[in-house]
């Protein structure tokens, strides 16, 4: 019986070992989403990053994958799991992952550990966030283009500084076309329920609006537009399937470019944890292929992306807050920390944020 | 006024999804077995209904098809909970986690397809009348489907032999197998409707309501749907004016925000529990009320040589 466990246990370790061995000829990186890779939205996009991973460096990458992971305590266990499970890179790409990677990341600290949306770092965790602002900006002047009656409904999820911002964009970009323009906004609750979404969307339509915003990432608020002749965007992917005679853009998110020089720099072994904040320029921030627009506008549209990749910040001065009281001074432009954290809306946004 | 047929308009759709899933939780209960599996069926009806019609190009198949998916997948607790006597609420749960994946796995390649919608009723004349044109003749199938519903189970529970004895069997299986009525097959034939009902609502969300497959997307509607037949303290016309409530503060809410009325959105999307709890403890308040429609042995499991 001894012999037979000794054997037992001398074959565990040499397979143990030859994984081990395999671990090293390839880096095996593993991501953690917040919802499933099939909602079409924002966990999904973060998988199509991963398979670009896999196309672009092929044998040199082995990747895995947990989906659905709650956000807090549970999700230690599943960084740890993937930790243990010889995971050499893990991105998780939920704000609400952040302490406790950052908890697992003090655990293993020869595993390169990387957070979307996050603000805190270690010597082995970087952060990563896109500027979807920038995108909004062009949807705000688009919306007060096309819109007749001068109002848009805009459907959000919940009220932290990644939409606050959002709304600030929009509104800015808005006023920079026509200073009048209005804005009324539904919080729903939720990041995801296609039906309620929809729900919102006919909401926001009955009560005047002819252009829908949505912060929340089903199709649903697109498909209600489209059966009422009436228009809106996409959000997260290019949804224009579902609304092909009324999505105007999308913003869409590109992962692929970032998690490919990522873990590229991590098989080079130049890999080092950096605050990376990147937009329409580093190609971050795709704007979808304007349609169902007059020809000025689309004009309008690409100006806009261009001066923005160029360098210009859509917060840049004179801005008020809704109050009135002064945001940023003429010519003075936000910085990170600020937009990261803003609470409060910008003058002319006809709402109150919920606390 | 148009604004108001609208809002109505509105309110229906989100109602009927759980009337419909409501209805036939109403008629499970009726016969003592207590399925919270409503959930993982209705995704099942949802992802089945979505990819029947999309592969077919005929909604009707996907109705059909959503039907079938519910009362196959109810199937599945039935066999558990009856034949084996599992624990109800254990089987029930685990049958709604494994719906909410299966269903995910079914519909891997449905993601991101749009969908084809269920054509609204069109009646030359009727439907183009202003106000109750589009408010009586102008909705979707289901929504039709779904009142009728109501009413043949509150004829067939208060109006006819079998009905009574669906009732007989859950208030007291012992009782009722002790007169020779088939408790065993009564439930599997009140489960299967339940689970046909919330297929069929989950058809209604991926065909008529969002015409797309996503997942997760019934959204907590089955454990919405499982409050209001509580709340309904087990009575068809109450499940129907409880949904239409349901739906009303639901959709009121949105609108309200719109106005620019502040009322606290978090609350608001509680509200349906929250009337659930309230409901509960005033009918429990009162012993007889509560004796005349509680299933007496809703819940228990039933082995006939015990």
């Amino acid at each position: 019986m001894k012999k037979l466990i000794g054997a037992l246990m001398l074959t565990v370790g040499a397979l143990a070992l030859s994984t081990a061995a395999n671990a090293q000829d390839k880096l095996k990186a593993c991501w953690v989403y917040v919802g499933p890779v099939g909602d079409f939205g924002y966990s999904y996009q973060h998988d199509q990053g991963r398979l670009q991973v896999e196309k672009e460096l092929g044998d040199k990458v082995e990747t895995a994958f947990l989906e659905n992971v709650q956000e807090g305590p549970d999700a230690e266990r599943a960084f740890e799991r993937l930790a243990r499970e010889g995971c050499k890179m893990i991105f998780g790409t939920s704000f609400g992952f952040m302490d406790p990677e950052l908890k697992v990341a003090a655990k293993f600290p020869d595993v390169k550990f990387e957070h979307a949306t996050g603000f805190k770092m270690a010597p082995n965790l970087g952060i990563y966030n896109a500027r979807f602002y920038e995108g909004r900006y062009i949807l705000g002047q688009i919306a007060a283009k096309q819109s007749k009656a001068g109002l848009a409904g805009y459907i959000v999820s919940f009220p932290i500084p990644e939409v606050v911002m959002g709304i600030n964009s929009f509104m800015l970009g808005a006023q920079s076309i026509n200073p009048d323009f209005k804005v009324k906004i539904v919080w729903v609750n939720t990041w995801f329920d296609p039906a309620k979404e929809a729900d919102a969307a006919k909401a926001l339509f009955d009560q005047g609006a002819d252009i829908i915003v949505q912060h929340t990432d089903s199709t649903g608020p697109l498909q209600v537009a489209q059966e009422r002749g009436l228009h809106g965007f996409g959000q997260g992917s290019d949804m224009a399937k579902f609304a092909p005679k009324s999505q105007y853009t999308a913003i869409v998110d590109d992962w692929g470019p970032y998690y490919v020089s990522r873990v590229k720099a991590a098989l080079d072994g130049t890999w080092k944890p950096e605050d990376r904040w990147e937009g329409l320029k580093e190609g971050a921030v795709v704007m979808a292929p304007y349609a169902n627009l007059p020809e000025d506008v689309v004009k309008m549209a690409q100006d806009t992306e261009a001066k923005i990749k160029g360098g210009w910040n859509p917060f840049t001065g004179p801005i008020a807050k809704q109050d009135g009281s002064e945001f940023l001074a003429a010519g003075a432009v936000a910085d990170d920390k600020t937009l990261l954290g803003m609470n409060f809306y910008v003058k002319g946004v006809d709402d109150k944020l919920p606390q | 006024m148009d604004i108001t047929v609208n809002i109505l308009l509105t309110i229906a759709t989100a109602a009927t999804p759980l009337l419909i899933a409501a209805i036939g939780e109403l008629v499970v209960e009726r016969s003592g077995v207590l399925n919270l599996g409503v959930e993982g069926m209705m995704i099942m009806g949802a992802v089945c209904g979505f990819g029947a019609a999309y592969l077919t190009g005929s909604p009707w198949i996907g109705v059909l098809a959503a039907i079938v998916a519910g009362a196959l997948f109810s199937l599945l607790f039935a066999f558990m909970a009856l034949t084996l006597a599992t624990n109800q609420v254990a089987t029930g749960l685990s049958l709604t986690i494994l719906g909410l994946g299966l269903s995910g796995m079914i519909g891997t390649n449905f993601v991101g397809l749009p969908g084809v919608r269920l054509p609204n009723l069109y009646i030359p004349g009727l439907s183009d009348l202003p106000i109750v044109g589009k408010l009586l003749f102008g909705q979707d199938p289901l929504f039709y489907a779904s009142i009728a519903l109501v009413f043949a189970v509150s004829w067939f529970l208060f109006r006819t032999r079998k009905g009574l004895m669906l009732r007989s069997i859950g208030d007291s299986h012992s009782s009722a197998h002790a007169l020779g009525i088939p408790v065993i097959r009564y439930r599997y034939l009140a489960v299967m409707f339940g689970g046909a009902c919330a297929g069929l609502a989950g058809g209604h969300l991926s065909l008529v309501y969002t015409p797309q497959w996503v997942e997760n997307m019934t959204a907590g509607r089955g454990w919405i749907a499982l409050a209001l037949v509580v709340f309904a303290s087990w009575r068809p016309l109450r499940v129907l004016a409880g949904a239409y409530i349901f739906g009303a503060v639901w959709i009121g809410q949105l609108h309200a925000q719109a106005f620019g009325i502040p009322v606290p959105s978090q609350f608001l999307s509680a509200l349906p529990y929250l009337a659930t709890i309230v409901v509960l403890v005033l009918i429990s308040r009162n012993k007889r009320l509560t004796m005349m429609n509680t299933p007496a042995s809703l819940g228990q499991a039933f082995v006939p040589d015990r």
